[in-house]
């Protein structure tokens, strides 16, 4: 699956995307979360408030308890700034 | 159907307007909309404009797709910019045509209030002192999408 990262998150991960291989048992986009926490220093600052990340699943907007199953792309980001 | 355009580019919002009601006679208003990159006393060097690729597009095409079902426009044309712009750069351009005013001016204000709050781009201030910060969001703006 890939991954992949924008503003802050992406700074704070240090990569903008990675393919990653997730362990079974990871239903929700909150599991992936907690998972991806684990990871590393990085990956715990970057989710340090997981409340504040976004995510989307295949460029659509999802919340925290959307399934990953079938994802293909899953996006990192923090609240959007544009306009 | 909405033209939507990501690009580095700057645009001509006068352009983009004439573009909208070019050999037609049934438009009654035309509303244009242009954000620009603002600077506070001498505060900010540059703006450094980030998106999502593909996403972009997407979701203001989803944002668009709203507004033409609410209101009956004749045409709308969105472009953002993305990367480094300066402080008096034009960043967003909504226009948005119909026959009447206020369906021209609401779906202005309702992409705008939509494109703040789920259009995947990202602001970071590079300042003149040198401190780089990420643009954080303002609840204003939260609250005036959710008054749609």
């Amino acid at each position: 699956m890939k991954l992949v990262y924008f503003a802050w998150v992406r700074e704070r991960i240090g990569k903008p995307e990675e393919q990653i291989v997730l362990p079974p048992g990871l239903i929700t986009v909150e599991d992936l979360v907690r998972w991806l926490r684990a990871r590393g220093e990085e990956y715990a600052h970057a989710f340090e408030n997981p409340k504040v990340v976004r995510a989307a699943i295949d460029r659509r907007h999802v919340k925290p308890d959307a399934a990953i199953a079938g994802a293909g792309e899953i996006a990192f980001f923090p609240p959007m700034t544009g306009g | 159907m909405a033209t939507i355009r990501i690009q580095r580019e700057d645009f001509d919002a006068g352009r983009e307007a004439e573009t909208l009601t070019a050999g037609r006679t049934d438009v009654g208003a035309v509303v244009t909309f242009t954000g620009l990159c603002r600077d506070e006393a001498g505060a900010l060097a540059a703006l450094e404009l980030e998106h999502y690729p593909g996403m972009a597009e997407e979701e203001i095409g989803r944002i668009a797709a709203d507004a033409e079902a609410r209101w009956p426009l004749l045409g709308l044309t969105i472009v953002h910019r993305y990367g480094k712009l300066l402080p008096g750069a034009q960043i967003v351009l909504v226009a948005a045509a119909s026959a009447h005013r206020h369906a021209a001016f609401e779906a202005a204000s309702f992409l705008m209030d939509y494109l703040k709050t789920q259009a995947p781009f990202w602001k970071k201030e590079h300042r003149a002192d040198a401190r780089d910060s990420w643009v954080e969001v303002r609840s204003e703006d939260d609250v005036a999408a959710r008054r749609w």
